[in-house]
């Protein structure tokens, strides 16, 4: 019998700098020049229709080859306040890129997200005025729950309209999934970090950790000391596979592996597998999995329920882990795991196959051994507070408005806790600062200036 | 394969590729370099008279005007004629003739508008074995505050005196290089002429400022703190060049005059532009400036090509052919109606040609169609006015197409009866013709 081969340090020093430094190195000032100068400002830019927060797409580009990056990143950052990074971790290629008409002309988008890092870089190193100002005091205060994307994008909106706003945040560090939820090289050198204190320098927000909801706070308190309640909070829970055995060690979820790699300061201090096994097909899975191997794991695997097309992980993405040597394997579903002396030693699938929309067994069965097993099935929402024993919900997440209204008088809710989206960072920021707009209008305050209208979409009928 | 050989104002040439008077021919290394890399010609950068040798800046000389990716489209330059002594120019103009017997050596020369600078130098030319003389009436910085370059070229008595004092004092062809920086450039090439020159080369540089250091709020370039006007050059001049040839070439009076095409020609269909428009050959400097003497090769290639397939066996057999298609506007046809048509196949859905329309006073492209994005010129309000076709970006999308004789025009409403009138018998012009 084989033994389990879990262990740390399977590189050298080296090897860990470079597997875990910036995946995407930015553009110099002379790519991102040229590339600028690619983009045909469209009319009605069919890019800015396909950025969930409706970056000016055309504008920010042509101001980056008129060298104007201070106005370029103002551009992307009145529209997403995390700009930065998102022109990380979005999925262009599903969003502002797909729709670009170099598409059709050359098979060949302007490269948007990298111009939008590099505008929005040189703001980050840079020490100018404050892109952004606060309008006079409302008085107003609201709290937010959960310092994620969605949470964060609707206090400092909230701040620029002049209310206060108190963040409660139940880990240590803000920033959510941005901090604790993405690849490592796809945010080096504490970016999130440093794209918060930067979001924060408006002033009018404070950040209180270890406030968990219906632990450290409850709903009711909230409803009764501030005007108006924003629920960002994320995706708590993780799906289990349902399987005997998934408490053995070596047996783990991808979201708190992927969270340990962002925490740590050591990559050589964390043990992986030789053989690991990712169930899921999502953007968890495939960074759970491409850490697995940049941390030296010999043989990676993912297994998918459905065929890659249908993978919730984008083209891209998937092509991404095949390029880091990840195997991805259809059409199957874990049915059970083996262990042997309180140690996880492999996984057992069942082929399946499509019938009329449905998975069914086709009666075969596979096996591959495994030392370490991350489960990437998906996540839910954890409502732990009494006072949400009310909310409405669809397909598990909270419903809401077009203007992220839930069906409790005075709060609102925005990004993965809500229903109607991809789960994507660029829409919980969208979803923030809708609702802190909404909320602003439900305070009866009268502004001049243009109206803000945008809507959430895909909330369905 | 196509004859690019050419005799212009009898001097003979293996192609229609001179380089200009200008810094690439100021000394016998380039100009070696130049034969070297298939040039059939150079016109030797400008000699002024004997004496303490010119005297140039030393600081920035040049500076462009950019495009996409830094590439070239405009160019300055602040340089004086040849700097090196008289003699030294004379000796090696002589060698490099020598050694090139098949390839055209004009020399340039500007010297003031005297009689007796004229009589003293052009013999000493002359004994270069050159084939002919270029007399740079067109240098607008710099020598023309001393009284020469295109402060002669400005005044066409000037241009005839000095001709006809070059005709008189050397057996050589004589071709006058005129300015631009001027309001109508057919006086100084009809004094040209009168003068007896045996061609015109056209055009020199146009005045130029070429932009300003916003950070120090100075003139750029500049030396050490103040700048002058330049002359400017380079691709985007070619309309310019090319419309002083035309008004040139399409003067009966000139009709025989030789013209040599300058102005931005940086590959083979500029230089078949300028040959089209009636130009015996052209002379290039910008585009060798940019990127070396090699390009030569290039142009020789696409050219031969073109004229193969054309077949067009030597350069006269298409010289001038589109002369007459250049009128005055009185002379265009009112009756003529175009609309633009956009291929839906090729479109990309940039949508520019709909904004440039919408912005531009027509209103006549829309931007959906059924709720959907897509551009369509709408006949009954275009005025075939060609914007779009300017803007798109991909070639050969939008195109303009002409209404047949017997159909109507959905913007008027009026029938196209496909007889010609023009502006002078139009019933809205007041000075009409019966």
């Amino acid at each position: 019998m084989p033994q389990p081969d879990v262990k740390a340090g399977r590189l050298s020093a080296c090897q860990y700098l470079t597997n875990f430094g910036d995946a995407h190195p930015p553009l110099t000032n002379a790519q991102a020049l040229i590339e600028a100068e690619r983009c045909y400002y469209c009319f009605d830019a069919p890019c800015i229709n396909a950025c969930p927060t409706g970056i000016d797409i055309p504008s920010f580009i042509r101001r980056i080859s008129e060298d104007n990056l201070r106005g370029a990143a103002k551009a992307i950052l009145e529209a997403n306040i995390f700009g930065g990074m998102c022109a990380r971790v979005c999925p262009t290629e599903v969003l502002c890129e797909q729709a670009c008409v170099r598409n059709t002309n050359e098979d060949k988008p302007v490269e948007i997200g990298l111009l939008q890092r590099h505008a929005t870089d040189h703001l980050m190193a840079s020490n100018g005025a404050p892109l952004f100002t606060r309008a006079a005091p409302t008085g107003r205060r609201i709290a937010v729950v959960g310092a994620g994307p969605a949470g964060l994008a609707c206090a400092h909106r909230c701040a620029m309209l002049g209310h206060e706003v108190v963040v409660f945040e139940a880990k240590p560090k803000p920033g959510g999934l941005n901090e604790y939820g993405l690849a490592t090289y796809k945010t080096v050198d504490d970016f999130a970090q440093k794209e918060i204190a930067w979001l924060l320098s408006i002033g009018g927000i404070e950040i209180r950790h270890g406030q968990a909801l219906g632990e450290q706070v409850l709903l009711a308190d909230l409803s009764r000391d501030f005007d108006a309640v924003f629920l960002g909070l994320g995706l708590g829970g993780v799906n289990a596979l349902g399987l005997q055995g998934e408490a053995t060690p070596g047996v783990g979820n991808a979201v708190e592996f992927i969270a340990g790699l962002r925490q740590t300061r050591d990559y050589a201090a964390v043990p992986v597998g030789r053989r690991v096994v990712v169930i899921g097909g999502g953007m968890t899975a495939v960074d759970a999995a491409v850490q697995s191997r940049k941390l030296g794991a010999q043989e990676v695997t993912i297994v998918y329920r459905r065929d890659q097309p249908r993978m919730p992980a984008s083209t891209y993405e998937q092509d991404w882990a095949q390029r880091n040597g990840v195997t991805i394997r259809e059409w199957s579903v874990p049915r059970a795991l083996d262990t042997d002396g309180g140690q996880v030693e492999g996984v057992s699938f069942a082929q399946v196959q499509e019938l009329n929309g449905q998975l069914v067994p086709t009666g075969k069965h596979w096996r591959i051994e495994a030392d370490t097993v991350l489960k990437a099935i998906g996540q839910t929402l954890v409502l732990a507070d009494p006072g949400l024993a009310t909310l409405a919900l669809r397909s598990g997440r909270i419903l809401v408005d077009g203007e992220g209204r839930s069906s409790l008088a005075q709060v609102w809710a925005g990004g993965d806790c809500t229903y109607g989206g991809r789960d994507l960072t660029v829409e919980a920021v969208e979803h923030g600062k809708i609702a802190a707009h909404s909320i602003d209008r439900a305070f009866g305050i009268q502004r001049g200036g243009k109206p803000f209208t945008r809507t959430r979409t895909g909330l369905g009928a | 394969m196509a004859d690019l050989s050419t005799t212009f104002a009898g001097i003979r040439s293996p192609n229609p590729f001179w380089l200009a008077s200008a810094p690439p021919t100021d000394k016998e290394y380039n100009v070696n370099r130049a034969f070297e890399a298939g040039w059939g010609g150079v016109v030797w950068k400008t000699l002024g008279e004997a004496g303490p040798p010119i005297v140039n800046v030393n600081g920035p000389r040049y500076a462009a005007l950019y495009a996409h990716d830094r590439q070239l489209i405009g160019f300055n330059n602040i340089e004086l004629i040849t700097d090196r002594p008289l003699e030294v120019n004379l000796d090696e103009i002589a060698r490099v003739k020598r050694n090139w017997p098949d390839r055209a050596m004009v020399v340039s020369i500007m010297v003031p508008c005297e009689e007796h600078a004229w009589k003293a130098i052009l013999p000493r030319v002359e004994d270069t074995g050159c084939d002919g003389i270029e007399l740079n009436f067109g240098c607008p910085h710099g020598m023309s505050e001393r009284g020469m370059g295109s402060a002669v070229g400005q005044v066409p008595e000037y241009i005839e005196m000095v001709t006809r004092w070059c005709k008189q004092y050397t057996r050589l062809p004589v071709i006058v290089k005129l300015t631009p920086n001027v309001a109508d450039i057919k006086p100084p090439a009809l004094a040209a002429q009168r003068g007896g020159a045996d061609a015109v080369s056209l055009i020199n540089t146009i005045n130029s400022v070429m932009g300003v250091d916003l950070d120090a709020l100075l003139i750029y370039p500049n030396t050490g703190g103040t700048g002058s006007h330049g002359g400017y050059c380079g691709p985007a001049v070619k309309p310019i060049a090319q419309n002083m040839v035309a008004e040139i070439a399409r003067t009966p009076e000139m009709a025989w005059l030789p013209i040599s095409g300058i102005g931005g020609i940086t590959n083979w269909r500029d230089a078949a532009e300028f040959i089209a428009l009636g130009c015996g050959n052209v002379q290039v400097c910008t585009a060798a400036m940019t990127y070396g003497f090699k390009i030569v090769q290039d142009m020789c290639s696409g050219l031969a090509e073109y004229m193969d397939a054309k077949g067009f066996h030597n350069i006269d057999a298409f010289r001038g052919r589109a002369v007459p298609s250049i009128v005055n506007w009185n002379q265009l046809n009112l009756n003529h109606i175009e609309k633009a048509r956009i291929a839906q196949d090729l479109c990309i859905q940039c949508g520019r040609c709909h904004v440039v329309c919408e912005d531009t006073s027509h209103q006549a492209i829309s931007a959906t169609k059924d709720g959907k994005r897509h551009f369509e010129v709408m006949d009954d309000e275009c005025v075939g006015c060609n914007l779009c076709v300017s803007v798109c970006p991909v070639p050969e999308c939008i195109t303009m197409h002409a209404l047949q004789p017997g159909q109507t025009d959905p913007r008027t409403g009026q029938w196209v009866s496909g007889e010609y009138a023009n502006w002078t018998t139009h019933p809205n012009n007041p000075a009409r013709l019966a």
